[in-house]
């Protein structure tokens, strides 16, 4: 980025609230139903309806906004945003406009190079999401409403970013304190969270703001920061060759890295809000909010200090740990059969992390319990296996959950600890190796690794490393002194 | 005539086997097609004779429902499961409503006939029922006259007496000027009171849907049915309702308040005369007049059509071509698909407040027209509140004339609105009003007089119209 200028970042996040029936009626909001399976006269818009606030709704809203440090307001009141589209069945979306249930709150990051960074929250509102328009059925569009009145919240930041990684890094929070809350389960592929970017470009050290333009279209977290940083460029450009930003929204392109603007009749809106005159406005009592807010869990910030505190591990693990709620799930189940916290940590964010990428499965779905990964650990600590029979152990619990002692035993693959067997090892190995067994009397005492790996080899992995490493040594220096 | 007084004469007649409901059903189906020139019907139910036999019964036995009996007839902006729904709208043309709207469940669960569906003004836009893709409907006191509107199906069926009684909406006036128009009965309740699930909405924060009759107790035992709180309807009041039909007959006094904001230029001298008469009479009975002020009156009218204009521009959004009713046939895009289905299935007076309601939301005026009008509306709320510290009910004419002639009006839609003078206020406020015919006037045409109460104060209006009509 040209120097001279900063980037103003502002985001629009929508995401599709995890409740079992719509904001308005009690459809169902399962997804993948057949086409319009999950509507009645109410989301269907036909005359006459009326809506039903689901309070579950105001509930999960109310929660986002308690996790963000917001203002939860006793009065909210829905509003009619006014437009036509065929997926919209009543003509307008029903939403919030000026008085919003949240408000006033902020989230922090952290910046790759370590600093902290607090970003305003200007406010959280609910709404319903519209319906599905098919255009690519060869005929006439088809309409499916089963999403229309599935329940969104969207929650608009401050103008507070200052790069594309500010903006990743928000999303990736907004994310992360979602799927904390269980409101949302912040897949951006799948549509369940979108976002939209405000952008405008100035130069350091102005404080009026520039025309913004608005990027729409980004469905994944590294579009979001590719189309940011896009912009940009493309506004420093232009302001550069002397032209002017015209305001507009943009569609991001994400496989020809290119925004292009969205027709101009199809923006040129003025969506006439007003209150909803079919809708009490939404009190929340302070009873009802401390209700509410015991609901609120252990938030990703809590949970890696704890970590920290608690478990000793390093705060690059306990980030990673906490990244997720089911991960830090399933990481605090292994701790409650292993006490080797860092172990534990270790497995967590190499293994089982390995698999869960390559496989693309869900934590949740993992095939290897937290409490039989517990086990494995503890089998290496007792010294019953060594860390490499575990590291064969694993790939066999992970093709069925199998309990690891188990496995041990099955494959009689327990660690040799008896002296005898391993003295007997050595010697044999010691004896067909003469020549290495002269280098390291000569000096060469590197080549003790050489030795090691023969007798583990030998013992097909099972000798204690250390017991032999030990035995080696001594029967090495034994032929010295017996020279 | 009918050959009862009301709904207890008729069902006592019935349980006494003098009145056969299947041979009642099928004289109202006579006199609906005798009369079909006064167009007050959009549908006739036929089939509503099917289930006269079983009702019958159940009135013999002792099993019925409070309504058993009751032939009614509801206005077509009101959903019935399995029927035609237009809003005598070409819009809607072809639609069949796929559930029932509260009032109308609660209408069956109480054993009344449903015979048919009135013709009204387009979406309830209207106080002459000439705006009607059905054509006009004729005042039966005099052809030559409107019987107005909006519910002038319902209130032209219920005197010409092709039913018992009528389910009318009222968002400005619509139940009780018609009723003054046409002679009847007609009670708009407390907003909320009754449940709106099923009403085709026209101006949300105002419209209400209820009983137009003969008789008190047919309004009382029909307006106690018709109340109460509905889940579905978040606005939906969650109050007892009184028992009505057995509290309509008292000899309460009442605080009567009068205003002469409400006997300003623009009333008729004849309509003047007969609401002296009645006061006087009032006095004489032992009521007390008091004398009361609206400040705010005179911007009534202007409140209200800027806020219902506003809602319903919104509320007729859904009527697109897109999903149901009228799609014009002439759209190569989506854009000419919306103009043209919307222009070819509105009428004139619903383009119009679509328009102006459009404008008075749109940015840049919202706060000279929607906010202001809402803040008005909020005084003129108080003034009703200070009023009724004072008094228990307030009367006024429920219009400035007696029905007036087709077309007398169809050019001037302001003088038109200006009929609305005194039956906005309510709407305004959210409280009941109720007209009741008084006399007539030189032409013969019926004379109406409203009177309003606070919140909930149905019961004193059944009250007050009960004791008139005993005179
Ligand atoms: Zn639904």
């Amino acid at each position: 980025m040209n120097n001279k200028y900063e980037a103003v970042i502002g985001l629009e996040v929508h995401a599709q609230l995890l409740t079992e029936s719509k904001i308005f009626c009690g459809c169902s909001t399962k997804f993948g139903n057949p086409p319009n399976s999950n509507v009645c006269p109410v989301c269907l818009g036909h005359p006459g309806v009326l809506p039903v606030l689901n309070k579950k709704v105001v509930e999960f809203a109310a929660l986002m906004g308690m996790a963000t440090n917001c203002e939860i307001k006793e009065k909210s009141i829905f509003a009619r945003k006014n437009y036509f589209y065929p997926d919209s069945p009543k003509g307008w979306q029903t939403s919030q406009f000026e008085e919003p249930i949240c408000e006033n709150g902020h989230l922090d990051i952290t910046l790759s190079d370590g600093t902290e960074k607090c970003l305003g929250i200007t406010r959280i509102h609910m709404e319903e999401d519209a319906g599905k328009s098919i255009h690519d059925l060869g005929y006439d569009t088809c309409v499916d409403l089963n999403r229309c009145g599935v329940p969104l919240i969207e929650i608009v930041s401050e103008p507070d970013m200052r790069s594309p990684e500010d903006a990743y890094l928000y999303l990736t929070k907004i994310k992360q304190i979602i799927t904390y809350l269980g409101i949302c389960d912040g897949n951006m592929e799948e549509g369940s969270l979108r976002c939209d970017a405000n952008i405008s470009i100035r130069l350091k050290g102005e404080t009026e703001l520039g025309t913004k333009t608005e990027v729409k279209n980004m469905n994944s977290f590294r579009n979001v920061e590719k189309a940011i940083a896009h912009e940009i460029e493309r506004q420093i450009e232009i302001v550069e060759e002397g032209g002017r930003i015209i305001q507009q929204t943009l569609l991001w392109d994400a496989d020809h890295e290119e925004v292009s603007p969205m027709r101009s009749k199809e923006e040129a809106h003025d969506y006439r809000y007003f209150p909803e005159p079919d809708l009490m406005p939404v009190v929340v009592s302070e009873e009802w909010k401390a209700e509410i807010a015991k609901n609120l869990p252990e938030l990703p910030e809590a949970r890696k200090a704890r970590f920290i505190s608690e478990y000793k591990i390093p705060e690059y693990d306990a980030a990673v740990l906490t990244t997720e709620r089911p991960l830090a799930d399933y990481y605090e189940k292994v701790i409650s059969v292993t006490d080797d916290y860092k172990s534990a940590s270790n497995w967590v964010m190499t293994d089982v992390l390995k698999i869960i990428k390559e496989d693309k499965v869900d934590i949740t779905e993992f095939k290897v319990s937290p409490e039989n990964l517990g086990k494995l650990i503890n089998l290496i600590n007792n010294n019953t296996i060594s860390g490499k029979i575990a590291k064969s152990v694993f790939p066999e619990m992970l093709k069925e959950d199998k309990d690891p002692e188990t496995i041990v035993k099955d494959k009689n693959l327990v660690q040799i600890t008896d002296t005898s067997a391993i003295d007997g090892i050595v010697d044999t190995i010691l004896d067909n190796n003469p020549g290495q067994v002269e280098q390291y009397l000569g000096g060469k005492e590197t080549v003790l690794g050489f030795f090691v790996g023969q007798v583990m080899k030998e013992s097909r992995g099972k000798a204690n490393p250390q017991m032999v490493n030990e035995t080696l040594k001594k029967k090495l220096e034994e032929k010295r002194t017996g020279e | 005539m009918l050959p009862y007084k009301d709904l207890k004469e008729k069902q006592e007649l019935i349980r006494n086997g003098q009145l056969s409901l299947k041979e009642n059903i099928q004289s109202f189906l006579k006199k609906i097609d005798q009369q079909s020139d006064l167009n007050a019907f959009n549908f006739v139910f036929a089939d509503s004779i099917e289930l006269a036999d079983a009702i019958e019964k159940k009135i013999i036995n002792g099993s019925a429902g409070k309504l058993a009996g009751m032939v009614i007839a509801v206005k077509d902006v009101i959903a019935i499961k399995n029927k035609p729904l237009t809003c005598s709208s070409r819009i809607l043309e072809g639609f069949i409503s796929i559930y029932n709207a509260t009032v109308v469940q609660k209408l069956i669960e109480e054993d009344a006939l449903i015979i048919g569906k009135t013709n009204c003004d387009e979406f309830a836009m209207g106080g002459s029922n000439e705006n009607s893709a059905f054509g006009p409907v004729l005042n039966p006191l005099n052809k030559k006259h409107v019987p107005g509107g909006s519910s002038g199906g319902s209130a032209a069926a219920v005197a010409a007496h092709l039913c018992d009684a009528a389910i009318g909406t009222d968002t400005g006036g619509s139940i009780r000027q018609p009723a003054s128009y046409c002679g009847i009965l007609g009670l708009k309740p407390t907003y909320g009171r009754v449940s709106r699930y099923g009403l085709t909405a026209y101006a949300s924060s105002f419209d209400s849907i209820g009983p137009m009759a003969k008789n008190v107790y047919d309004l009382a035992i029909l307006l106690e049915v018709m109340s109460g709180y509905d889940e579905m309807d978040s606005t939906s009041i969650n109050k007892p309702i009184d028992s009505f039909h057995t509290k309509f007959r008292s000899h309460v006094k009442f605080r009567i308040g009068i205003a002469k904001e409400h006997f300003d230029k623009g009333l008729s001298i004849e309509v003047n005369e007969n609401i002296q008469r009645v006061i006087a009479q009032l006095k004489n009975d032992g009521h007390e007049i008091i004398e009361v002020e609206f400040p705010h009156a005179e911007y009534s009218i202007a409140t209200y059509y800027i806020l219902a204009m506003a809602e319903a521009s919104a509320n007729l959004s859904r009527f697109d071509g897109a999903r149901y009713g009228h799609r014009s046939d002439d759209g190569i895009d989506l854009d000419a698909m919306y103009t043209n289905s919307r222009s070819e299935g509105f009428g004139e007076e619903v383009k119009r407040r679509i328009m102006l309601g459009t404008y008075a939301l749109s940015t840049g005026y919202y706060d000279a027209y929607y906010k202001k009008a809402q803040k008005v509306r909020r005084l003129i709320q108080n003034d009703f509140n200070k009023v009724f510290e004072k008094v228990d009910l307030v009367l006024t004419p429920t219009s400035p004339t007696t029905a007036f002639e087709i077309g007398a009006m169809i050019d001037d839609p302001l003088q038109m609105y200006l009929m609305d003078i005194y039956t906005t206020p309510a709407n305004l406020a959210g409280i009941p009003g109720v007209s009741l015919p008084i006399g007539n006037d030189s032409k013969g045409l019926p004379i109406g007089l409203q009177f309003m109460s606070d919140r909930l104060g149905e019961l004193k209006l059944l009250q007050i119209t009960n004791l008139l009509g005993e005179q």
